[in-house]
């Protein structure tokens, strides 16, 4: 294990920056998100919960896909796909990193989408963990150590260090880009901030959920329960958990017309709007209590069905803090989950 | 870069036929005149209008038709409306083969078949149909009924007359919901003429049509005695991508664009009802 003093995380920062592109949690304008390093900017990792997932690195809000140029009635198709900076993602937090490797399965899986591919390829994913989690997260519920995150490299920091451990080739790259500003150390201060978290991570009210009904054999029986009606009651449809949470992967591909013809682009779409499944001769879902059961169907009982029991929910707890009639997946998973719940 | 199942080929229209007053089937090939891509019966492929959007439409030709693959589509919405006014010589864009065929080649060979579509739900069948009467000899006894509003709008009647009605070993069966002048056939719907007609129980049959006309047939077919392992049918449910990540299509734990489009009716009883 490797070490650097937190004061000088900023010599860090412009190492890694001289190379390739560098995104990490910044404050600005008020909240945290992720963005591109630059000298001068306010880094915020102590920062648990970004407003926005670091999701957005390989499966932007909005993407251009394809230029159409005609003329007359000859259609040119133009690839705009280009080369994609080597980058570095700094920070993420266990929940987060589990949640690309949801995306994965999503965008990667054949036919492999190559927009994604080709960020995510040219992406050093370094991780952060956890030592101080909130009341909102439950990462803990779905099997995941905040403690101890996976990624190209993972750190771990305290008062006085940034603790660093190379995980993969990238990760190895990556630390021999840095090493002149590393040191040796940090296995016991490390494993002591483990166990503490461990603790608190054990205390956390949402740690413990009963997920045991959500299973592919009661698909249906979820489906048909009557608690849909009353748990989707408040439901706006405003769209904001769809839009925070870090697996959401729901996009619509639209035609946009500009001056040097037709731009194709994808962006983020959300199964809790009432177009989202209209057609020309009807909707498949007419009612918000079938696009609300939709959403957590797909989370906890549809994408574990089709990815060998993986859920599509990490415990970030985003939509807990965001939702602004207090509905979310732990009141969903309370509810249909299990008897332990009670 | 690798290839991208997103971007689409540019498709050359070269025939247009109006079926109907709302349906059109376009004839379309790749810009150096040869056919854009293999499939199967039951697949489908995005097409679209830039600056209009994309849909997803199942192809309609036999993948047998070595020249040209063709699309009857009916004019309902934004994009349908824009394709129907482009002329021959005009360019839209294609994509695809998507979704999982018919089983032409594993569970039908041998089979004594059963088609049955209304409206617009030919599209899909007709290349099935075509494609059973290309290798006639894999197949058994073939049934075909179907029905539209009214005379007018039975798609693609030329062929089913000149060409599917002259088939050996083949019925063909047609009906119009209300009595029309110059129209000697059967009246009535879809379903009560399937029970009228006595069918025999053991065909595989495949179904498309409205919503609605699936559901009061399938329920006919299975009091004539119809095993429901034996019968498909196709699901349309709005697709952006067509490879099962956009989100749009899911039912179930399934995707309709890859999943489907084609499904064992023993299959969809295990889908939540959302379709």
């Amino acid at each position: 294990m490797l070490k650097i003093a937190k004061e000088r995380l900023n010599e860090l920062y412009a190492a890694i920056a001289e190379a390739q592109a560098l995104v990490l949690p910044l404050k600005k304008a008020g909240e945290v998100n992720y963005g591109a390093w630059a000298e001068g900017v306010e880094v915020s990792l102590e920062t648990l919960k970004t407003v926005k997932s670091p999701k957005d690195m390989f499966f932007p809000q909005s993407e251009n896909m394809m230029k159409f140029k005609t003329e007359g009635k000859n259609i040119e198709i133009i690839d705009v796909r280009g080369e994609k900076t080597p980058t570095v993602l700094f920070g993420v937090k266990a929940c987060d990193y589990k949640a690309i490797e949801v995306l994965d399965k999503v965008f990667l899986a054949d036919p492999v989408d190559t927009y994604y591919q080709s960020r995510r390829e040219a992406t050093t994913i370094v991780t952060l963990a956890c030592s101080k989690p909130e009341e909102s997260c439950f990462c803990k519920a779905f099997g995941i150590d905040a403690t101890n995150p996976m990624g190209d490299v993972t750190t771990w920091i305290d008062e006085a260090y940034l603790y660093w451990q190379a995980n993969t080739e990238k990760g190895e790259s990556l630390t021999a880009v840095v090493s002149a500003l590393l040191q040796e150390g940090g296995e016991a201060e490390v494993a002591a901030q483990q166990e503490k978290t461990t603790a608190i991570l054990e205390k956390l009210p949402f740690s413990n959920l009963d997920l045991s009904r959500f299973t592919p054999e009661n698909l249906n029986e979820l489906f048909n329960d009557s608690a849909w009606e009353e748990m989707s009651e408040a439901c706006l449809g405003c769209g904001t958990c769809t839009f925070v949470c870090p697996t959401c992967q729901c996009f619509d591909i639209r035609d946009f017309k500009t001056n040097e013809g037709v731009v194709r682009y994808r962006c983020w779409d959300s199964c809790m709007y009432s177009d989202f499944t209209l057609m020309a001769h009807g909707n498949s879902r007419t009612t918000q209590m079938q696009r609300f059961r939709q959403r957590f169907m797909h989370k906890l009982v549809y994408y574990p069905s089709q990815n060998d029991g993986l859920y599509s929910c990490v415990g970030c707890g985003r939509c807990v803090n965001k939702c602004p009639q207090r509905l979310n997946i732990v009141k969903v998973i309370k509810t249909l989950g299990g008897k332990k719940n009670d | 870069m690798t290839n991208e199942t997103l971007i689409p080929k540019v498709g050359v229209i070269t025939d247009i036929r109006k079926d109907t007053p709302d349906v059109k089937t376009f004839r379309v090939v790749g810009t150096d005149g040869k056919k854009l891509f293999q499939h199967m019966p039951g697949q489908c492929a995005m097409v679209s209008v830039p600056g209009v959007g994309e849909c997803m439409f199942s192809i309609t030709s036999s993948p047998t038709n070595e020249a040209y693959m063709e699309f009857s589509i009916k004019k309902c919405g934004c994009v349908t409306e824009v394709l129907h006014a482009l002329e021959v010589g005009a360019q839209v864009t294609v994509r695809g083969p998507y979704g999982r065929n018919f089983p032409v080649e594993e569970d039908f060979k041998g089979k004594d078949l059963l088609f049955i579509a209304g409206g617009i739900g030919l599209a899909p069948l007709r290349s099935v149909i075509n494609y059973v009467r290309h290798y006639r000899e894999n197949y058994g006894k073939v049934v075909i009924v179907y029905g539209a509003r009214s005379k007018d709008d039975l798609v693609d009647i030329e062929e089913i007359k000149t060409e599917w009605m002259n088939e050996p070993n083949t019925e063909v069966y047609l009906t119009i919901d209300r009595p029309q002048e110059g129209w000697d056939g059967n009246v009535g719907f879809v379903p009560a003429y399937v029970k009228e007609l006595g069918l025999d129980p053991n065909m595989t049959a495949v179904l498309c049509g409205p919503p609605i006309m699936i559901k009061f047939t399938l329920a006919g077919l299975l009091e004539l005695g119809f095993d429901k392992s034996r019968v498909y049918t196709t699901l349309e449910l709005r697709m952006k991508c067509g490879v099962g990540k956009c989100g749009r299509c899911n039912v179930g734990d399934k995707f309709v664009c890859k999943d489907g489009p084609v499904f064992r009716m023993t299959e969809l009883d295990e889908l939540p009802d959302e379709y």
